[in-house]
């Protein structure tokens, strides 16, 4: 037990290490973007966050065809934990991705359909949270959750889909040329070593996540087995 | 253990029970309509601009009104914990969901049979050149309603603040539902009508997609 | 009561456990009834009867243990389903459709063969025959109780569950099913009822009396010694 936490110390540390050298290559190795200027840095994260909030999505799908595969909390606490992560990430993703729009397109918001997209799965992970919320029981919480998760994963593709014919009949705003064209190599070197640290940051927060949930329900059993406890025991003795 | 006959078996209980009280069909009619004129009263559109957003409008209603149909489909069998007796029956827990899915689907196709051709008269737009393709997009639509909103209302029936909860879970999944259906809709509704093959492959690959689902999980949603 | 029944059918629980969140509604319950038994289950509410029934039926699922019907070994849960029999707290029926029309629902469900010649075998052991064509939400309490009943028989069920049925009728109803349930039992059918009256306990060959989810006193004990942690 203890050997396993200082191991995610270590991990902590290591992240919190390699973000803050990505940090300071972002803005000091990636040379400015052509036509952007520096607004374009802002990309390294926004990037890395969105492929960490879709990985984390991914997982949670398992998280919730393994719990009603096998019905074993701890799948439920994954598919909790990375549900979380991923809502956090996404909402980070669409904050940092409008300043960046703020500054190019001269809006904070479009109905791109990346946007839009990114704009659903928030909407509908928070649905997932919020019935999590409104279902007490833990075993009916897992396995009705389990089956909503299955269906809100299924429907981001769907929804990703219409999302881009829709644009493509209606109007677009001129955005200026697509990033990733023609990068320099060393904006590829610095973009890696972002998407390491997110990536890796992803990892400790859902295991300090799901660490909670099975603190939690090792609480809720104490809790029971303290009021088992303190109430007097008629059936003590009684045999047949 | 015979899956149709045992979710047509529930199917007509639906039928039977609905046309015994017509809440549910009474609700939603009331409901449309009202959305028909209230629009009507606060946006008081001409013909160019109905064309335009009669389609929204006719989404937006149907979802709402399907919400409201939806939430007592599983709560009604708390009255009496039929569910329960439904469970202890030896058939597949798919044909319950099958039947009620069938069920609400009739209802809402019901409520479509009145409901188009009044917004075609109130908000004077001629459907009837492209009625039969306009019945193939409310069809696909109205089926990816009926099949999420029935398996979301059997797993919301036991929650709390499930009013609440049920469109929160309902209206962001149904989102490929509403662009695909507004669209398609849209492109029957004007001067030179055209079906949409993409938004009609939407429409279709939902259905079945969410349906396969639903088979694959049913053994779940119905549990206690 | 003519409602013919072959085998019957026993249940037997393993160290089963239910947890209904930081409630354990059950803790290591070891019961087996043999088929062919009556066994009246006492305690108070809340002590882990109905859950203990709705297990038995199989529409709650164990968190711990196993729950194994005797007699039906290597059945499939859908099989085991069309022989089991249960009357709930509630009805059970729909209150929109006719006692006949309920029962014909659930014939429907149960494939019973010549379901019309069924029904009425059934209203007529249950003494509905002439409500059988009213809606069962105008039902008084006595005769939804039948009515879940006849729900219950629809099938020729070999394993009968109540969950408390005496509840709310009066002298004369519970005499009716005292009765009936005599007659199911000798029938051939295991019977378990869940009950505070003891009139049912006279009538059944064993009691069992449960406690905050645990067998606290079994009048067949030898017969199944407890586990020590049911005894803790």
């Amino acid at each position: 037990m203890k050997g396993k936490e200082g191991t995610w110390r270590l991990a902590w540390l290591a992240t919190a290490i390699v973000l803050g050298l990505a940090g300071y290559a972002i803005f000091f190795v990636a040379p400015p973007e052509l036509r952007q200027g520096n607004v374009y840095r802002i990309f390294f994260f926004h990037v890395a966050i969105a492929w960490g909030a879709f990985l984390a999505f991914f997982i949670s799908f398992f998280g919730c065809i393994g719990y009603l595969a096998s019905r074993q909390q701890e799948w439920d606490w994954l598919a909790v934990s990375t549900a979380e992560v991923g809502l956090a990430f996404t909402t980070i993703t669409l904050i940092i991705g409008s300043i960046w729009g703020k500054e190019i397109w001269g809006v904070w918001w479009t109905w791109d359909p990346r946007l839009t997209t990114a704009f659903f799965l928030e909407l509908l992970y928070i649905s997932y949270l919020m019935l999590r919320v409104m279902i007490v029981e833990p075993d009916r919480r897992a396995m009705v959750s389990g089956v909503f998760g299955i269906f809100a994963f299924l429907d981001v593709p769907l929804c990703y889909f219409s999302i881009v014919w829709w644009r493509t009949l209606h109007p677009q705003p001129i955005i200026g040329g697509a990033p990733g064209t023609g990068l320099d190599p060393r904006m590829w070197y610095v973009f890696l070593f972002v998407l390491v640290g997110i990536t890796a940051l992803m990892v400790v927060m859902i295991r300090e996540r799901y660490r909670l949930e099975a603190l939690r329900r090792q609480v809720g059993v104490l809790a029971a087995e303290l009021e088992e406890r303190a109430a007097p025991d008629e059936s003590k003795g009684v045999t047949a | 253990m015979n899956l149709p006959r045992s979710a047509g078996a529930v199917l007509a209980k639906e039928l039977r029970i609905e046309l015994r009280t017509r809440d549910l069909t009474h609700t939603v009619l009331f409901f449309v309509l009202m959305v028909a004129g209230l629009f009507s009263f606060a946006f008081s559109p001409t013909a160019d601009e109905s064309r335009r957003i009669l389609p929204g409008l006719i989404w937006m209603a149907f979802f709402f009104a399907g919400t409201l149909m939806l939430q007592l489909c599983f709560v009604r069998e708390q009255a009496n914990d039929t569910l329960a007796a439904l469970r202890l029956a030896p058939i597949d827990p798919f044909a319950i969901l099958l039947g009620k899915l069938l069920a609400n689907f009739l209802f809402l196709a019901a409520a479509e049979i009145v409901f188009v051709p009044v917004f075609s008269v109130f908000y004077n737009v001629s459907v009837l050149p492209v009625l039969g393709r306009l019945i193939l997009v409310l069809f696909l639509g109205t089926f990816g309603l009926a099949v999420v909103g029935t398996v979301f209302s059997a797993m919301t029936a036991q929650a709390r603040m499930r009013e609440l909860l049920l469109p929160m879970l309902l209206l962001p999944v149904l989102a490929p539902v509403l662009i695909a259906g507004v669209e398609a809709t849209g492109e029957l509704l004007v001067p030179h009508p055209s079906l949409a093959r993409e938004w009609v492959s939407m429409l279709a690959g939902f259905d079945v997609i969410f349906l396969t689902a639903t088979w694959l999980l049913s053994g779940f949603l119905v549990e206690e | 009561m003519d409602i013919a029944l072959t085998t019957s059918l026993g249940v037997e629980f393993d160290r089963v456990e239910k947890r209904f969140g930081a409630l354990l509604a059950l803790r290591k319950v070891t019961l087996r009834i043999a088929p062919g038994e009556f066994v009246a289950l006492f305690g108070p509410n809340g002590s882990g009867k109905t859950t203990l029934l709705r297990m038995a039926a199989l529409l709650v699922r164990p968190s711990a243990g196993r729950v194994t019907h005797l007699g039906a070994e290597g059945r499939g849960a859908g099989e085991i389903r069309g022989q089991i029999g249960l009357v709930g707290h509630k009805a059970l029926v729909y209150d929109e459709l006719t006692a006949r029309e309920n029962l014909g629902f659930f014939a429907r469900l149960y494939g019973v063969s010549r379901p019309a010649e069924r029904i009425s075998r059934v209203l007529d052991a249950v003494g509905l025959r002439q409500r059988a064509d009213d809606v069962a939400g105008v039902f008084s309490r006595g005769m939804r109780q039948r009515l879940a009943i006849a729900r219950a028989l629809i099938t020729e069920p070999r394993l009968l569950l109540f969950d408390e049925p005496a509840t709310g009728l009066d002298r004369q109803g519970r005499d009716w099913l005292d009765r009936t349930l005599d007659g199911l039992h000798d029938a051939g059918a295991t019977v378990i009822v869940s009950t505070h009256d003891d009139s049912l306990a006279a009538l059944a060959a064993r009691s069992v009396h449960l406690d905050a989810g645990r067998v606290v006193r079994d009048t067949a004990a030898s017969a199944v010694p407890l586990a020590p942690e049911a005894r803790r």
